[in-house]
């Protein structure tokens, strides 16, 4: 699998970009030292300088420290719900899919019937249940992307449970619990992967698109979203502001996109053919 | 239509039911599940106490939950969505105004994306590997990964404030006047458009690509049919087939798209009207909203269903 990814040069572009926003948001302190919440009213909206490489925002904050820990915000709450969703959803998935039945039914309505709102609306709502804030925001999209991975995980499980392998291992006297961790679950890894890497794209959307409208982080925090709502203002008259998270915003998600496309590629050989 | 079509989407019906009522329940949850007093949320802590109480009975709060429940499904089931706290009027109302303006954005997106789509694809899968694939890839995964509310002010910044050939923000009814409302239309649905673009044409090449390499094609090439032929008679028309399921997923993106796209824009419609109930803890509203979008939704797959059955002949049988 390592060999099919490194062969495929999309896949290994966006690793690449993946490691560079997770590096920037991990030691951004480090090596941007301009604080980014302290204010400068003597240096409003200025282009790129010498003291600021990014320029200043509405109230002379340097842009780029806030990119930086936008960086971090961001990856942060996309890993964050990222591995939420994945912790709910693998287990719901894995005991519909085994089980079966009734149990099964229930879980995959109840699945379904969150997969019925459309990924932002429902996180809003979740949001205005729970407050604004990061944390919210981070169990907002991790609920959201739930239902997703047991969907998948379901899938998989149940097409391996009448495989002959499994037969084999029950016949040998294994217990369900062991033959499903076992046996079964190292089959979903691939597509799990595949999977956690489109939501962590899309995580980041979500999570800039709410502190765009303002129900997300709140300021003065730096968040890519909130910058670029920030931005709007005053576009016509300094559109580096509203240039430099936009272009952050897009570079990760389209890293995140391009791995995810990768690793598809590379798992599933069918598709390359 | 046949007997095994109407007996599948019988079934495809009657199986919403179960997930109509979870969702209800999904939706009813966002008022009651407010931690702490949801009077207080809504109204602040130092409303008046007659205020309190008025809205206390008014909303039932005071009743047993599955009581509560039962009642507020009762009252959505006879189309009664509750009254805005703000706006002091029907839920009902204000969504029914709202929702022409949101309806004319989405379709108008995917029109657009649709435009976009199918041809790019299609090329994209019969040039496969030279430099025109390569454009319509590198353009469609832009499309996806660029997010509506930076493409939207960039949109804004370039062809509104610099070049000034658009209006930046507004909304202008079409039947007021037909020309400022295309005007107003064209910014707003090309950045909801973009990303359903890009998917779609991602999907449409890979289904060509699928189609094109199977024996049908080669026989039809054999047969000495004209290229054009066999990629517009053959492939394409299988391909759409798989191609009209991606539509309800795409409709479930475009409306949450839309709230951000309405955002950018001031573009009236239940996507605006759903953040600035949020705003003003306005919850009847956003309950009202997202109940709303989410039976569309729900209407939108039945009807893809119902499509795929009538165009794959081999559903019917199975």
């Amino acid at each position: 699998m390592l060999g099919r990814l490194r062969r495929s040069r999309l896949a290994l572009i966006g690793l690449a970009i993946v490691g560079l926003t997770a590096l920037v948001g991990l030691v951004a302190p480090l090596f941007v030292t301009a604080d980014p919440v302290a204010m400068d009213f003597t240096a409003l909206l200025k282009g790129p300088s010498r003291a600021h490489p990014l320029g200043t925002d509405q109230f002379g904050r340097d842009v780029l420290a806030r990119l930086v820990w936008g960086a971090r915000l961001s990856v942060g709450i996309g890993a964050v719900a990222v591995a939420l969703a994945l912790l709910v959803g693998v287990p719901i998935g894995a005991l519909s899919g085994y089980a079966g039945g009734a149990i099964d039914n229930v879980l995959m309505r109840c699945m379904d019937a969150l997969l019925a709102f459309p990924a932002l609306l429902l996180a809003l709502g979740l949001v205005a249940i729970m407050g604004p804030g990061s944390t919210s925001t981070t169990l907002a999209i991790g609920i959201v992307y739930t239902p997703g991975v047991a969907r998948l995980t379901r899938g998989v499980v149940l097409a391996e449970r009448p495989q002959e392998y499994v037969q084999a291992a029950h016949a040998l006297g294994q217990r369900d619990r062991w033959v499903l961790m076992r046996h079964i679950m190292p089959n979903c890894v691939s597509a799990l992967l595949v999977q956690a890497s489109v939501n962590f794209a899309n995580a980041m959307v979500i999570e800039a698109g709410l502190s765009f409208l303002g129900i997300g982080t709140p300021p003065p925090t730096p968040s890519w979203g909130l910058m670029l709502n920030e931005a709007r203002a005053y576009m016509s008259s300094a559109a580096h502001v509203a240039i430099a998270p936009g272009v952050a915003i897009s570079l990760a998600v389209l890293g995140w996109n391009l791995l995810g496309d990768g690793l598809r590629d590379a798992l599933d050989p069918r598709l390359t053919e | 239509m046949t007997a095994g079509v109407a007996t599948y989407l019988g079934g495809r019906l009657l199986g919403a039911i179960p997930m109509l009522f979870l969702m209800s329940l999904v939706v009813f949850a966002i008022v009651y599940m407010i931690p702490g007093d949801p009077i207080d949320a809504m109204l602040g802590q130092d409303a008046e106490q007659s205020a309190r109480e008025a809205l206390r009975t008014e909303l039932g709060l005071d009743q047993p939950l599955w009581r509560q429940y039962v009642g507020w499904l009762g009252r959505v089931a006879q189309g009664d969505l509750g009254r805005s706290l703000r706006a002091q009027q029907p839920v009902r109302d204000l969504i029914v105004e709202k929702l022409p303006a949101t309806l004319l954005l989405t379709t108008s997106a995917a029109l657009i994306a649709l435009l976009i789509a199918f041809p790019a694809g299609v090329v994209a899968a019969v040039k496969r590997n030279t430099v025109v694939d390569l454009l319509a890839m590198v353009g469609a995964l832009l499309g996806v990964s660029i997010p509506s509310f930076w493409s939207g002010i960039m949109l804004i910044l370039i062809f509104a404030l610099t070049l000034g050939w658009l209006p930046a923000i507004g909304y202008v009814r079409l039947t007021t006047d037909p020309v400022a409302a295309l005007r107003h239309l064209i910014l707003p649905a090309v950045t909801l458009g973009s990303v359903m673009a890009g998917s779609v044409t991602r999907q449409v090449r890979a289904q060509m690509l699928q189609e094109l390499g199977r024996d049908y094609v080669r026989t039809a090439r054999s047969k000495g049919l004209r290229e054009r032929g066999v990629v517009v008679r053959h492939a394409l028309r299988n391909s759409l087939i798989p191609a009209v399921t991606v539509l309800g997923v795409q409709f479930s993106v475009l409306i949450g798209g839309a709230v951000i796209t309405e955002q950018i824009f001031a573009w009236p419609g239940i996507g605006q009207l759903a953040v600035n109930a949020i705003v003003n803890r306005d919850y009847p509203v956003l309950q009202g909203v997202i109940l709303t979008v989410a039976l569309l939704v729900t209407l939108v797959n039945l009807t893809v269903d119902a499509l795929y059955v009538v165009l794959d002949p081999r559903l019917r049988l199975s």
